[in-house]
């Protein structure tokens, strides 16, 4: 990681550079080490299952499985819960669509299910993944994997597995981009100007 | 949405946002043991039904019930209709109970948008559950929801509805529906069960079933509605049968991959044979079990977000 030149300066559009691509890639192989590391899957056992919350959550899980299988040789599971209908702002924003929901065919009871996201933020939509979970079945134990956690919880929430810590501030903007949604990997911290939004801050 | 009371209307984006929304409950849902979701708790939905019903009132509380909304059913035979209240004063008296979202069947036509014009100021939200003959929304939706799963998109799809379609509200909230997205609508009816104006509805009307068969992807068989026929619209039961029923026979000169629905309640032997509603490629009660999925989307979409105006 510290091998990169800082990117600090900002961009004439207002935005600065997090996380370059190969940075992306980097963060992704390391989380994916430390997963090994912290549970032991064994081949076979069916035993970690890594669960997206859609929309970057999803594909970033399938990216971590693919690395844990390429260092470990072990195959995890993979799937997508979408956590829409859980969540506690439902009534403060205009409808939200649902995402598809898919869970392994094993399905969770007894395993150690390792949470997906790509920002960790107040805490809120891991709040509703949990609930979530708990209508699907019941985990061994329960962690959490994100590529950046920018602060300011609002819940007594921590990750296991943290990409990058980025101090921010509430009017910032962290916006994680994924070649398979976005064409592109990279992570970008917005000023306020900016108010395109490409990511679900979480 | 504000209110769901006609499938006329209802746009393409907004139609296929609902139907959308109900196959991502129905897979959230499959093979779950618990199928509850939080997502309406403190809600309070109360369905008001001046006609006989158990699919739809079920299929509506069932709905309502996995939102995690609170679900009261009031029946006009057994409230303060029977001691001559209007349909304005029950409608305001369960608003101000603290009614959500009212869900309303009724006999006449066009008492769901009178409830949505009353109840407007209150802020209570109205789904029309059928009204009189004139349309059934969700009903509608359900159907298109099955025909999706099994024909994919609808653009270019050629359905036909077939019976008493002068007294259906399924066929013609199914017309605009259908039409809105993308299918062709052919309808066939003994010419005295057309209704007048039928042509502003965009679909083919013709009145003998066998030439169209061959060329459909899917038949939906309407019930004969012997409740509001005060006339004598064919000759018998029998004849009917002869020229409308769908047969055995009928039903083999479909294309294979074609579907038979049924809004039920089915008539057995009058509209449709036996045989054809028990056969692999009828879908009547995969409608039934789309219609929750259907419905809990339709409260999603009315209740979920955040509150338009009130």
């Amino acid at each position: 990681m510290a091998s990169r030149p800082p990117a600090d300066a900002a961009d004439p559009a207002g935005q600065r550079e997090l996380l370059s691509s190969g940075d992306v890639a980097r963060t992704i192989a390391r989380i994916a080490h430390q997963i090994i590391e912290k549970t032991a899957p064994e081949p076979g056992a069916d035993d970690v299952v890594l669960l997206g919350v859609p929309t970057r959550g999803v594909p970033l899980s399938r990216r971590l499985a693919d690395r844990i299988g390429e260092f470990s040789g072990v195959t995890v599971p993979t799937g997508a819960l979408d956590i829409t209908l859980y969540r506690d702002d439902l009534r403060k924003q205009p409808n939200r669509p649902l995402e598809p929901s898919s869970l392994p065919p094993r399905g969770v009871d007894g395993a150690l299910v390792v949470l997906v996201d790509d920002v960790l933020y107040s805490g809120r939509t891991v709040r509703a993944a949990l609930d979530a979970l708990r209508d699907q079945g019941r985990p061994r134990a329960v962690q959490l994997a994100t590529l950046v956690d920018r602060g300011h919880r609002e819940l007594p929430i921590r990750a296991d597995y943290v990409g990058k810590n980025v101090p921010t501030s509430r009017s910032e903007e962290v916006a994680v981009q994924l070649s398979e949604v976005d064409g592109r990997d990279q992570v970008v911290l917005r000023r306020p100007a900016e108010t395109t939004r490409t990511s679900e801050e979480s | 949405m504000r209110h769901l009371l006609s499938a006329e209307g209802l746009d393409a984006a907004s139609a296929t946002a609902v139907l959308d929304t109900s196959d991502a409950l129905k897979q959230t849902l499959s093979g779950r043991e618990v199928r509850k979701l939080p997502t309406l708790r403190g809600r309070t939905v109360v369905t008001m039904f001046y006609e006989n019903s158990t699919r739809t009132r079920v299929s509506f509380e069932v709905a309502g019930k996995w939102m995690s909304a609170d679900v009261i059913n009031v029946s006009a035979s057994a409230s303060s209709v029977g001691k001559g209240e209007s349909l304005r004063d029950t409608a305001l008296t369960l608003s101000a109970a603290g009614a959500d979202c009212v869900i309303v069947r009724h006999p006449a036509s066009g008492a769901a948008h009178r409830l949505a014009g009353w109840l407007e100021e209150a802020g209570t939200q109205v789904v029309n559950a059928g009204d009189g003959m004139h349309e059934h929304p969700t009903q509608a939706l359900l159907d298109a929801a099955t025909l999706r799963e099994r024909l994919g998109d609808l653009a270019g799809r050629r359905i036909g509805i077939v019976g008493d379609v002068l007294h259906s509200r399924v066929a013609r909230s199914n017309v605009h529906l259908l039409r809105t997205l993308g299918a062709e609508v052919v309808l066939v009816a003994p010419p005295t069960l057309v209704p007048a104006g039928v042509r502003e509805w965009g679909a083919q009307v013709r009145s003998e079933l066998d030439p169209e068969l061959p060329g459909l992807d899917a038949v939906m068989v309407l019930r004969v509605q012997a409740e509001r026929m005060h006339g004598a619209f064919f000759p018998s039961a029998r004849e009917y049968s002869i020229h409308y029923g769908l047969t055995e026979q009928r039903a083999a000169k479909l294309p294979d991959h074609a579907v038979v629905l049924h809004p039920g309640p089915m008539l057995r032997g009058m509209e449709i044979a036996p045989a054809v509603a028990d056969a692999p490629n009828a879908v009547i009660t995969e409608q039934v079990r789309n219609g929750v999925h259907v419905r809990m989307a339709v409260l999603y979409h009315l209740l979920a977000g955040e509150e338009i105006g009130a």
